[in-house]
């Protein structure tokens, strides 16, 4: 009897957490609420776990009590303690590596189960394909993003990563993998079974991201997120929880639409994205023919901007190498104090993760009513006297508008070569990620300001100041 | 076919229209916390460690509830923290300086004329 109120009581927890968590995911669109409604979504998660500590099954013996205190313990310090110290330049590879952190959760999740369903008896049809999903799925999202966070730490190189027969091992994986879930599920493997096919897919995951450049990345973060929402949701499965089913197929959907609108900000397939770099094998690379490029000192660069009505500020991936978002802020300041409006315009994947330039922006108290989209944005470079591009390269290539030819033919760019005058803050004349030659560093309007990007723009400062 | 199975696939395909509409209408300026936030959000799968861990009664069981409470309390707690660390930087140009007069004469009289109007608009939002 007790053991049913008990059971009633876990059960409404968990639906008040699905609800709660609705309402603090809503609140997510628009700046003003976001805050608030992370926070609520983290009450939300928080009934659902102390919820879960209710369970009858729990049996609560010294060991079962040790491992919970040391393995919450040791995660939650651990991953808080990364949370706060982490720069927000580290932003993508912190997503990856919780992210492969869930995606391990849900894989542990499924393997352990079955092996309480196959000691039980019988296992049933529909336990044993939410196992076969919840392992799969998590253990690719595991070290997909393990591979993910290696590059974006850069452990690794960032470059597509190509072996011989390359190809067919991947193939040989996936099709192991499938052959293993007819194993489980119509032979009935047993406990074997799922080991081997938790162990494959973790190599399969490696294998997937290897070859993903990371210019690529935003894309592959946004797939893995959905990956490992809709293994939590099979966990929830495995388990008869709701509101694991409700989380993750809300993570899930998720990343799936970020999915869909990185790809499209690529004008690229996601097929093209995670499976491109077998096509185009040794393409990259081309030695570009020697143009003409004209440099710019900081002092006229910085008479330029001065004594311009409008500059717009076109961040990209350099800008978060270099650690340059406070710089960049600082300019946009002084600038605004001689009277010039300052507009950042942002590529939707610019950087290395969705609105990543946004996040770095932020913490540099830029206001976000100064940031623009593409949409927003590019009809006003026309406009504008000086358009300032920092370690962007890809997103700002005419080439994408007018070179059939080109490998980033029909994605939508930032239309800079429209402004008056083009600055760019390069490091070096070496082509951008993509190894595509960039046709903007040698248009007559543009200008060249070769260095760091956060030394170049102290000295722009600097010399702003000086105007 | 089983009604639990079959009732949690409609939870599953419902709630996955629900969140494409939710989802949908965040502007991608936001992009990075939602993504970090919903990372947090399938944490929850920590409950099933603890199930596992609480549940456990060999080494194999341990080991594995182990596992699965600490991957998944660092992915919920950790992710819930930095979206929050994120989420704060977030502020309006109002909000960042409530109280910086900026002289006119400085930024000339367009300049000023902006800065007043930005400044009127977002206090009526308030």
């Amino acid at each position: 009897m007790i053991e049913n109120y008990r059971d009633a009581l876990i059960d409404l927890a968990y639906l008040v957490s699905a609800v709660v968590l609705v309402f603090g995911l809503k609140r997510m669109s628009a700046p003003r609420t976001a805050r608030s409604g992370n926070q609520i979504a983290a009450a939300a998660l928080l009934l659902a776990v102390l919820a879960t500590f209710l369970d009858p099954h729990l049996t609560w013996g010294a060991a079962n009590l040790a491992v919970l205190v040391a393995g919450i313990g040791v995660g939650t310090v651990g991953s808080v303690y990364l949370a706060r110290v982490v720069p927000m330049t580290a932003m993508p590879q912190m997503v990856a590596l919780f992210n492969g952190m869930g995606g391990g959760t849900a894989a542990v999740v499924s393997v352990a189960e079955f092996q309480r369903f196959a000691a039980a008896g019988a296992v049933s049809s529909g336990q044993a394909v939410s196992v076969a999903f919840g392992t799969t799925i998590g253990a690719i999202a595991l070290t997909g993003s393990l591979v993910a966070f290696a590059k974006l730490q850069e452990l690794m190189t960032g470059r597509p990563v190509r072996f011989p027969l390359q190809l067919p091992v991947n193939v040989a994986a996936f099709v192991g993998i499938v052959g293993l879930w007819t194993w489980l599920l119509g032979v009935d493997g047993g406990v074997a079974a799922v080991w081997v096919l938790f162990a494959l897919a973790l190599v399969f995951g490696v294998l997937l991201v290897l070859p993903v450049g990371g210019a690529d990345m935003p894309v592959v973060i946004a797939v893995l997120n959905s990956m490992t929402g809709l293994a939590a949701a099979a966990t929830g499965f495995v388990l008869d929880n709701q509101i694991l089913i409700v989380a993750g197929a809300l993570v899930g959907a998720s990343g799936s639409l970020l999915t869909i609108l990185m790809s499209r900000a690529m004008n690229r397939s996601l097929a093209n994205v995670m499976f491109g770099a077998f096509r185009s094998a040794g393409q990259i690379g081309a030695v570009a023919e020697a143009k003409p490029i004209r440099e710019i000192t900081p002092d006229d660069a910085a008479v330029l901007m001065a004594y311009a009505n409008e500059v717009i500020v076109v961040p990209g991936y350099g800008l978060a190498v270099a650690q340059a978002q406070h710089q960049v802020r600082e300019l946009a300041v002084e600038l605004e104090k001689r009277g010039v409006e300052v507009k950042f315009a942002i590529h939707p994947v610019a950087g290395r993760m969705p609105g990543h330039m946004n996040v770095l922006l932020a913490e540099a108290n830029v206001p976000y009513d100064q940031l623009f989209e593409m949409e927003q944005i590019n009809e006003e470079f026309q406009r504008a006297d000086v358009a300032l591009v920092i370690g962007a390269n890809d997103v700002v290539n005419p080439a994408a508008r007018s070179d059939r030819n080109s490998p980033i033919y029909g994605m939508p760019i930032l239309d800079v070569d429209q402004a008056r005058n083009v600055i760019v803050l390069k490091r070096s004349m070496r082509p951008g990620f993509a190894g595509i030659e960039n046709e903007l560093f040698h248009m007559p309007q543009t200008r060249m300001l070769f260095g760091d990007a956060k030394e170049s723009l102290v000295k722009l400062i600097e010399a702003v100041k000086a105007a | 076919m089983n009604q639990e199975l079959l009732l949690g696939l409609y939870v599953l395909i419902l709630t996955i229209f629900l969140g494409f509409e939710v989802i949908s209408r965040v502007p991608s300026l936001l992009h990075t916390p939602l993504m970090s936030g919903t990372n947090a959000i399938h944490g929850i799968v920590l409950l099933g460690g603890i199930l596992v861990a609480g549940t456990a009664d060999r080494p194999l069981m341990y080991l594995l509830g182990f596992l699965g409470c600490a991957l998944g309390a660092g992915n919920l707690f950790g992710g819930l923290v930095v979206t929050d660390r994120m989420l704060e930087m977030f502020k309006p140009r109002a909000a960042e300086r409530p109280t910086d007069a900026r002289p006119a004469a400085a930024g000339g009289s367009v300049q000023a004329v902006r800065e007043a109007v930005r400044e009127k608009e977002s206090v009526r939002k308030r």
